[in-house]
């Protein structure tokens, strides 16, 4: 606790301090917002619990346009160090709010029906969205552990927010045990690295860094620091909570698990990594090549045995983070901006896979097992169409968008002479097709066990249908995220 | 202008989406107009294009609206090259399509698949547009793959019959094997000009045009050569020339709108336009023109043969189409591609005409399409019967009408061409030849559908009637360019320079300019009463009417007489035989045997089943670390965190030497 105190008296208000506030302007109005969400909420009965949604979803939307109206490209640090306000990160964050926005949206009819539609699942959310938005800007240890706590404490919380499940329960304790081990982990990291370079900024560190790359102190504080990055990315061996949590939490909540803080934390990854440790590039890339395969392998194969539909997201999430991974590893700028293409298009197309099992899903039935695709495309031709994007996109089929995600970071690879690593990428990416083609294949060639007509709210139904156009649109014109991506990097 | 270009290309299309996907709820009169409408529009704005660019002398326009991907100089883009060429193709293209959707609303009238029917004729129009619109070979190849599945999926409109099965799966493999030829074509051009972009390749004519390749070890190719070859055999393909015809008369199991639109008019001339695109190429290699020439001038004369012994009308008319095509090719092969297109277009017109003329009749007798079972339909139906004369006297090229023009001009341009071979003297008397049976076996078919007896049954004869006016009106738009079109540009584009930059001719080969000038009157007095042609034609006439007409008795006794010329004309060459009985089984017999070894054991045995179980049983075992306890899964983190710790700061070498 000594470095913190000794940490505070500079962090005191004064004039520059306050003359750097509107720099943060979107994190003070989500908090002032979340507040505001959490005292309205208060007043509002059952009935009249449309208010808590409608004015989390007014936040979010407000959010983007503040956010795009004050967009930089021009990074400026602020509060002594804390905290930079640049294009990637306003780019992230931007993604994060519409991210967010969807996951609300579609959550909605999800929740209504299994009586958990509450306002904890709003304000909840919009704190967790704060905790990423204080990680996507974060320039010290401190910042980034504080978003980081926030962030998971809240996730905490909405996994176990269907309190009489047990399975949920279960889910919960697992992710907030093991999450806190990893916490401690990247503390452990973070105090050794402290220790070597006496700042917890990044700048700094970066500096002093670059002064003694083999220093043994540092490289171990990294092994620490990056265990706690691959927790939250969820690389393996690291991954062990993500089926778990996935399958056990309510779908309304895996979806957001599953999204936006992945966007989160590939800036976290970011930030430590490249703004901070840029100088122990060389251990970091072969950390990364280890947990990068690893994840590609595990997560593609193991998909193939699962036969409930959000456990096998899990894993292919898993593979998917193998493909980020390998993206940062070059360290080159070619690389990060393929990673964080390849984020983005990842949480659209997780957002309309799991988007999907809510659609699919009513009261008492939950619609995650493989076998409930069976036949959908007899039941309702357009949205089986709808999913086979998803399926083909995550499958990097072109011309969906997942393809030119693939192919930029395997084209980043190939550029570091790292050829036979974009093979083994390649080589698990057919194995992992497999799981994908599976779903299709149930879809349209097997006889469904059910014929009912699905009743899916009209907001969910536009939306899911706007989202797979998005996922065939952008892979028609991939320029269009493409060229914003390389603009901020 | 861009944007007129990319709405000429997608209304079409749209109009086929609509109409195939929400048939149902448009209805049948909503997928005619919806689909109507799109070809309309279509056809009025390629109107305007070709205003602009023919009338006003535009600036030709060469650009990508898309790009979708640029790796290492290869772009996959859709882009529009327009020019004179293109325009004119545009304007027969949409004109014929859109006759064609209004006659198909008589024609198709009682068939259960309207909607699905007018959202393919749609679709074609798209395709063949995406096609004759192109400015680089992929996407040439998409128009040319697209037009191709949509007459497959044509021919075999009527999947119910066997017959239009087979028809469709004929058209459809014998298509394969010319792309075959067109794909390697493509590929030698990325290989050696690396660039798939017409313009790009056509101004790198002179890097390549010396090079010489090995396929086989030893024997040296021109590079050229080669390229003009591969590409021709597409189109051989596409254009039914010798030895790759058999699938086009076959082709007549689908509805008359198809053949007359995709099967006479517009796919089938593909071919046609793609080596007129390609003249830049095509004038580097002597040899390729040679090949072009007689593989054109023997589809010509043997296929008109084939015409005099058919029955059915639509294959009669469907080998006259064999054999037009046999002269454009022609053309092309004596570097007069602006001859051949010339009849492209010409022929487009009265070849339509001939088509619908036969549908009409066909409709009337109530789907009978036997010649000897019809006969003095004149009276019955006056617009079908002047209009198909009118497409006849055109087609045998009577002089004042659109195919005397065309077809002068080839013949004159073969019988001039400066290539010394002894193909060029074969090419020239098969054409002149070809003039003698075109007149033969059409008039056979006109007097022997309008004229003389009335061979119906009493039952088809009481029902006998002009078919509606969405019948009649396309015939006769059709009959008004069947005449004067010729008349119209044949000073232009033959002897003019109405191609301009479109068609390169190199200045050694180029028979037309060698031609004295002419104007349309001044061609039909020089022809008319003695050139060659004339005669032929003229002499075809009479015979066709001395024999089946006055003297029924000499045809029949011919046909005891040469029993064996009869069959072999017949059997079409043998040449179904050839491939049915021979070629296609000893390719199953090839497939089979590789299947059974090759596919089931190694493939599918060892290596997809193989590594599939493989990553089947990893999978199984694997899954079971994730046993669901807690800290099973805290265990995990801490050995991999150990992993690290041991690799990155003990470090690898440590503990090798360690454990060793």
């Amino acid at each position: 606790m000594e470095f913190i105190a000794a940490y505070l008296p500079s962090a005191m208000m004064n004039d520059q301090t306050i003359s750097q506030l509107p720099l943060a302007l979107p994190e003070i109005v989500m908090l002032c917002m979340a507040s505001i969400v959490l005292i309205v909420d208060l007043f509002l009965n059952d009935k009249t619990r449309g208010g808590t949604y409608i004015l989390s979803q007014f936040t979010l939307l407000a959010l983007v346009v503040i956010t795009v109206m004050s967009f930089t490209q021009q990074k400026s640090i602020a509060f002594h160090g804390t905290f930079v306000r640049d294009g990637m990160g306003d780019l992230l964050k931007i993604f994060v709010y519409i991210v967010t926005f969807t996951v609300f949206l579609y959550s909605k009819s999800y929740l209504k029906a299994r009586d958990m539609f509450k306002g904890e699942y709003y304000v909840l959310g919009l704190f967790a969205v704060l905790g990423m938005m204080v990680m996507i800007s974060a320039q010290s240890f401190l910042t980034i552990y504080l978003g980081l706590e926030l962030l998971s404490l809240c996730m905490y919380a909405l996994v176990a927010l269907q309190r009489d499940s047990i399975i949920a329960s279960e889910s919960a304790m697992k992710y907030f045990v093991l999450g806190a081990i990893a916490s401690g982990m990247l503390l452990y990291g973070m105090s050794m690295i402290y220790g070597a370079t006496g700042s917890l900024e990044l700048a700094t560190i970066n500096a002093e860094v670059m002064k003694n790359t083999d220093n043994i102190v540092l490289i171990f504080g990294l092994v620490f620091v990056l265990v706690g990055v691959a927790f939250k990315l969820g690389a393996v061996p690291f991954h062990m909570w993500l089926p778990d949590v996935y399958q056990g939490s309510p779908t309304a909540v895996a979806i957001f698990i599953g999204s936006a803080p992945k966007i989160a934390a590939f800036a976290m990854t970011m930030r430590l990594l490249v703004d901070g440790l840029h100088g122990l590039h060389v251990q970091w890339q072969d950390m990364l090549i280890i947990m990068a395969v690893a994840s590609l392998a595990i997560g593609n194969i193991v998909a193939i045995a699962q036969t409930n539909i959000k456990r096998m997201l899990a894993y292919s999430t898993i593979s998917h983070v193998g493909f980020i991974m390998l993206g940062i590893m070059t360290a080159e700028k070619g690389g990060y901006t393929a990673s964080m293409f390849y984020t983005i298009v990842y949480t659209l197309m997780a957002l309309g896979a799991f988007g999907m099992i809510m659609y699919m899903s009513r009261m008492g039935f939950e619609s995650d097992k493989l076998d409930d695709f069976r036949g959908l495309n007899q039941r309702s031709p357009w949205f089986a169409f709808i999913m086979l994007i998803f399926m083909f996109s995550m499958a990097g089929v072109p011309p969906f968008v997942g393809f030119w995600a693939k192919l930029s970071i395997l084209k980043a690879v190939v550029a570091v002479d790292m050829t036979w690593l974009a093979v083994t990428a390649v080589v698990f990416s057919i194995i992992g097709a497999f799981y994908y083609l599976r779903i299709i294949k149930l879809m349209y060639f097997d006889t469904p066990q059910e014929t009912s007509a699905i009743e899916g709210a009209s907001d969910l139904r536009v939306m899911l249908s706007l989202n797979g156009i998005a996922i065939l649109g952008l892979g028609l014109y991939p320029e269009l995220i493409m060229g914003l991506v390389i603009s901020v990097m | 202008m861009p944007s007129v270009y990319l709405w000429i290309v997608l209304a079409p299309l749209i109009g086929s989406i609509i109409a195939g996907l929400f048939g149902k709820v448009i209805g049948r009169s909503g997928a005619h107009w919806v689909t109507i409408i799109g070809v309309g529009i279509s056809c009025l704005l390629s109107l305007v294009v070709f205003k602009h660019h023919v009338m006003d002398g535009g600036a030709v326009y060469n650009d990508s609206v898309y790009i979708w991907l640029e790796t290492e100089g290869i772009k996959f883009h859709i882009g529009f090259l327009v020019d004179n060429l293109t325009a004119m193709m545009m304007v027969v293209v949409t004109f014929v399509s859109l006759m064609v959707h209004i006659y198909t609303i008589g024609y198709m009238h009682d068939d259960p698949g309207y909607q699905r029917f007018f959202s393919y004729i749609s679709l074609f129009t798209f395709s063949m547009l995406m096609l004759v619109m192109s400015n680089n070979f992929l996407q040439l190849f998409f128009g040319w793959e697209a037009v191709g599945l949509v007459s497959y999926l044509l021919i075999g409109f009527w999947f119910k019959k066997s017959t239009a099965t087979f028809a469709n799966l004929k058209a459809f493999l014998i298509n394969r094997v010319g792309d075959f030829g067109f794909i390697l074509g493509i590929a030698a051009v990325l290989m050696y000009f690396g660039s798939l972009d017409y313009k790009t390749v056509f101004e790198n004519v002179d890097k390549v045009s010396g090079l010489q390749m090995e396929v086989i070890e030893g024997v040296s190719w021109s590079v050229m050569t080669f390229i003009c070859i591969g590409l021709f055999i597409g189109a051989m393909g596409k254009s039914a020339q010798v030895p790759l015809h058999v699938w086009l008369p076959d082709s007549m199991e689908g509805p008359t709108p198809i053949s007359a639109l995709i099967h006479a008019a517009t796919m089938v001339t593909a071919g046609i336009f793609m080596v007129a695109r390609m003249s830049p190429l095509y004038e580097l290699s002597e040899s390729a023109l040679l090949f072009v020439m007689f593989i054109g001038a023997t589809t010509a004369l043997f296929m008109g043969f084939l015409g005099l012994v058919q029955n059915d009308i639509k294959r009669v008319v469907a080998y006259s189409t064999l054999s037009q095509l046999g002269y454009m090719t022609a053309a092309l092969g004596a570097s007069a591609y602006a001859a051949g297109i010339f009849h492209l277009m010409t022929h487009a017109f009265f070849k339509a005409l001939l088509f619908l003329g036969a549908g009409s009749v066909i409709i009337a007798m109530h789907h009978e399409q036997d010649m000897r079972k019809m006969g003095g339909l004149r009276k019955y139906m006056p617009i079908t019967w002047i209009t198909s004369l009118i497409g006849s006297l055109a087609l045998i090229g009577t002089p004042f009408f659109a195919g005397f023009y065309s077809k002068d001009s080839i013949i004159l341009a073969v019988g001039n061409s400066d290539l010394n071979s002894w193909v060029q003297s074969y090419a020239y008397y098969a054409l002149l030849a070809g003039v003698f049976f075109t007149a033969l076996y059409s008039f056979r078919m006109y007097f022997m559908v309008f004229h003389g007896k009335e061979r119906m049954d009493e039952h088809t004869r009481s029902h006998l009637h002009e078919t509606p006016w969405v019948v009649t009106v396309p015939l006769i738009a059709l009959a008004i360019p069947s005449i004067f079109i010729g008349a119209y540009f044949v000073e232009d584009m033959v002897f003019g320079d109405f191609f301009k930059s479109a068609i390169y001719v190199a200045p050694a080969h180029d028979v037309l300019a060698s031609l004295p000038k002419d104007d349309w009157l001044s061609m039909v007095t020089h022809a008319v009463p003695f050139s060659m042609p004339f005669i032929l034609a003229l002499a075809g006439v009479v015979v066709a009417w001395f024999f089946w007409m006055k003297r029924p008795d000499i045809p029949a006794m011919l046909e005891e007489k040469f029993k064996w010329l009869h069959t072999l004309l017949v059997e079409k060459y043998y040449a179904d035989h050839l491939y049915i009985k021979l070629i296609a089984p000893f390719g199953r017999w090839l497939g089979d045997k590789l299947w059974r070894w090759g596919d089931v054991k190694i493939i599918d045995g060892a290596i997809v089943n193989g590594s599939a179980k493989t990553v089947g049983f990893v999978a199984s075992k694997v899954r079971n670390i994730q046993t669901g306890f807690l800290y099973t899964y805290a265990f995990t983190m801490i050995v991999g965190l150990v992993v690290l710790i041991a690799v990155f700061v003990y470090g690898w070498d440590k503990i090798i030497s360690t454990l060793g």
